[in-house]
């Protein structure tokens, strides 16, 4: 078998296939908050506590109700995507006539209350959740191992990803949001019901990071914590492409988890940074980000 | 080009000249005065020392989001790496607290130079994200980092010797120093507040635009604010440090972050005696729900929560109004 720079391919692969995986969950959580950005004009801080929300949905059918993972992939989404709902019209939608930076502050809040509740209820030692039997086991595929769970979770957030992409960009409420996103007032002259679509669009985005979240159910264990770090991590995803388009989010979401997956098999150590780091020569070479518009 | 203003920070507007300081603040100030220097014989000392640091950091976040207007949403990052900073001076060094904290405070002072020059280049809900993860990057730095001692911290950091002289194992004395190094970062921010620099940066808080056109130069006023404010929040990390002696991974998480927004939030963003009140409120909270675990977490997020909705100027800003002052 060949050698990469000394390094053996199942090795570098092994590490591009994690990057990828970390991508995806990159892609469908940024593409959430860009979709939620874009007509809320909000940061939705609670975007990482709703990502650990669709994991726990999965864990508490399975362990209240015995319902398997593959029914969870289609009833948690909505459900978290409900709950959003209800913060919209409860909460979040008194700050709109405020500035931006306060829907940040009570999104925050509203993550330390679901994350708080969670470790007090259930730990922070983590709960597993046993794959369904379909996605144990992998293939070889000559150059590298496989997993199926893996495959599937790249194969399901691309699907979902590009499905979010259709919607918005060719269907007809897609039209609606975007022309909502560049000016309200004159969308809901057309008789629109725009507090009903900004309601929606926030619900659709929290969906989103609740389906990231029964997807990473199976590989990672379910833990009240795990989406904290995460979403910081995404943020900075969000400042590197930007948040003017969906493509551009979904590119930058795999493309920065393939090169965090280089970086641990070239230089672990910075791994965990190199995000970071990208951000940082962004910055300064492209303040707006790579698919961003100046703002 | 941004065209909102940030009406995050309070629109009070003060009718303090640069001169003098008003009979009320200087009654206050006194007030505080005095109260601080009987507490140590009142409270449990170590305790008054704990809200006096924190007091301090919120007091310089303070500085940049009530009066500069950005939300940093990682000053964290200066007050914990301030603190690792002073704790390894002081333990493997060897250097006096006093030369401790000064070295933590140019640590932070470099650190927000860094940080604040690329931060600076994205406004508003970008600007807090991007000091967000900087101060994650200064996480992860701090958990691999050799010196740091990771998980453990830096633990059992000597108290030493004031100037070389003084004995801070006593925990009396060392109150009056961090008495001292407290009034001396406060009265330090009151004037920088109401100077013609702090006039400016009220300026660029309430109309950017505006204030370009006017021919200052924005990002320069923004960046020395930043640094300012790191640098201050540095002195309370380094001071805990000493105090506690004890530097750890909780000072540069993104809670503590958090925490400190939580402070200046509910003390009233944009005045003077807010974050020290938010802060004193936050810890003795902290103190006494320590043994429910994770029911403090809920209580702050209760607060932001709370406080978002239904009283944006805080505590103090309320006050403030109702006195028809500003505070």
């Amino acid at each position: 078998m060949f050698e990469l720079l000394g390094i053996p391919p199942q090795v570098l692969f092994g590490q591009l296939l994690l990057g990828l995986i970390n991508g995806s969950f990159y892609a469908v959580l940024s593409l959430g908050l860009a979709v939620i950005f874009g007509l809320l004009n909000i940061i939705n801080f609670t975007h990482g506590a709703q990502y650990m929300l669709g994991a726990f949905g999965a864990w508490m059918l399975l362990n209240y109700l015995g319902v398997s993972y593959w029914w969870a992939v289609f009833i948690v989404p909505p459900i978290v995507g409900l709950t959003g709902i209800v913060l919209e019209r409860v909460l979040i939608r008194r700050l709109y006539h405020l500035d931006h930076l306060y829907g940040l502050l009570l999104t925050f809040g509203l993550a330390l209350i679901i994350v708080g509740f969670f470790r007090q209820f259930f730990g922070v030692s983590g709960l597993p959740y046993p794959p369904p039997p379909l996605l144990t086991g992998g293939h070889n595929l000559g150059f590298m191992y496989l997993p199926n769970s893996r495959a599937w979770v790249i194969v399901a957030s691309l699907i979902v990803c590009l499905a979010t992409w259709f919607i918005i960009e060719k269907t007809r409420l897609g039209a609606y949001l975007r022309a909502a996103t560049e000016n309200p007032t004159m969308v809901g002259a057309f008789g629109i019901n725009v507090p009903l679509l900004v309601t929606l669009t926030y619900g659709f985005g929290v969906a989103l990071a609740g389906f990231a979240g029964v997807l990473a159910a199976p590989i990672y264990a379910v833990n009240p914590n795990m989406g904290a770090d995460l979403i910081i991590v995404v943020f900075a995803v969000v400042v590197i492409g930007g948040m003017g388009s969906i493509l551009g989010s979904i590119l930058t979401g795999f493309g920065l988890g393939l090169i965090e997956g280089l970086t641990r098999v070239f230089y672990p150590e910075g791994s965990a940074v190199v995000i970071f780091v990208i951000m940082a020569l962004v910055l300064l070479v492209k303040p707006a980000g790579l698919f961003g518009r100046s703002a | 080009m941004v065209t909102d203003t940030n009406p995050i920070a309070m629109t009070a507007v003060t009718s303090v000249g640069a001169a003098g300081m008003p009979r009320h603040h200087l009654a206050i100030f006194a007030a505080l005065f005095v109260f601080l220097i009987a507490a140590p014989f009142l409270l449990y000392p170590i305790f008054v020392m704990k809200v006096l640091c924190f007091a301090l950091f919120a007091c310089a976040f303070n500085l940049l989001l009530g009066y500069g207007g950005l939300l940093s949403f990682g000053h964290a990052a200066y007050f914990g790496m301030a603190s690792y900073v002073s704790a390894h001076a002081a333990k493997v060094w060897g250097l006096t607290p006093e030369l401790a904290i000064i070295a933590g405070t140019l640590v932070a002072a470099v650190l927000g130079l860094a940080i604040g020059s690329l931060a600076i280049r994205r406004h508003g809900i970008y600007f807090a994200m991007v000091t967000l993860a900087f101060a994650q990057m200064v996480y992860f730095f701090s958990l691999q980092a050799a010196f740091t001692g990771g998980e453990d911290g830096i633990q059992a950091v000597p108290r030493g010797y004031l100037f070389g002289l003084i004995d801070l194992r006593s925990n009396e004395l060392l109150y009056f120093f961090v008495l001292a190094i407290f009034f001396a970062g406060i009265l330090l921010i009151y004037r920088i507040i109401h100077s013609p620099f702090g006039q400016v940066l009220k300026a660029i808080r309430e109309n950017e635009p505006r204030a370009i056109s006017l021919g200052y130069r924005v990002n320069r006023y923004k960046l020395t604010v930043f640094v300012l404010s790191a640098a201050l929040a540095g002195v309370a990390g380094a001071t805990k440090a000493i105090v506690f002696q004890l530097a750890s991974l909780t000072d540069v998480y993104w809670t503590m972050s958090g925490e400190v927004v939580l402070m200046t939030l509910l003390g009233g963003m944009g005045t003077v005696f807010g974050p020290i009140v938010g802060a004193a409120v936050i810890v003795t909270m902290q103190n006494y729900l320590a043994t429910f675990g994770d029911w403090v977490t809920i209580a702050q997020g209760t607060i932001f929560v709370v406080a978002v909705l239904l009283f944006r100027e805080g505590v103090v800003g309320i006050l403030a109004k109702w006195i028809g002052k500003p505070l």
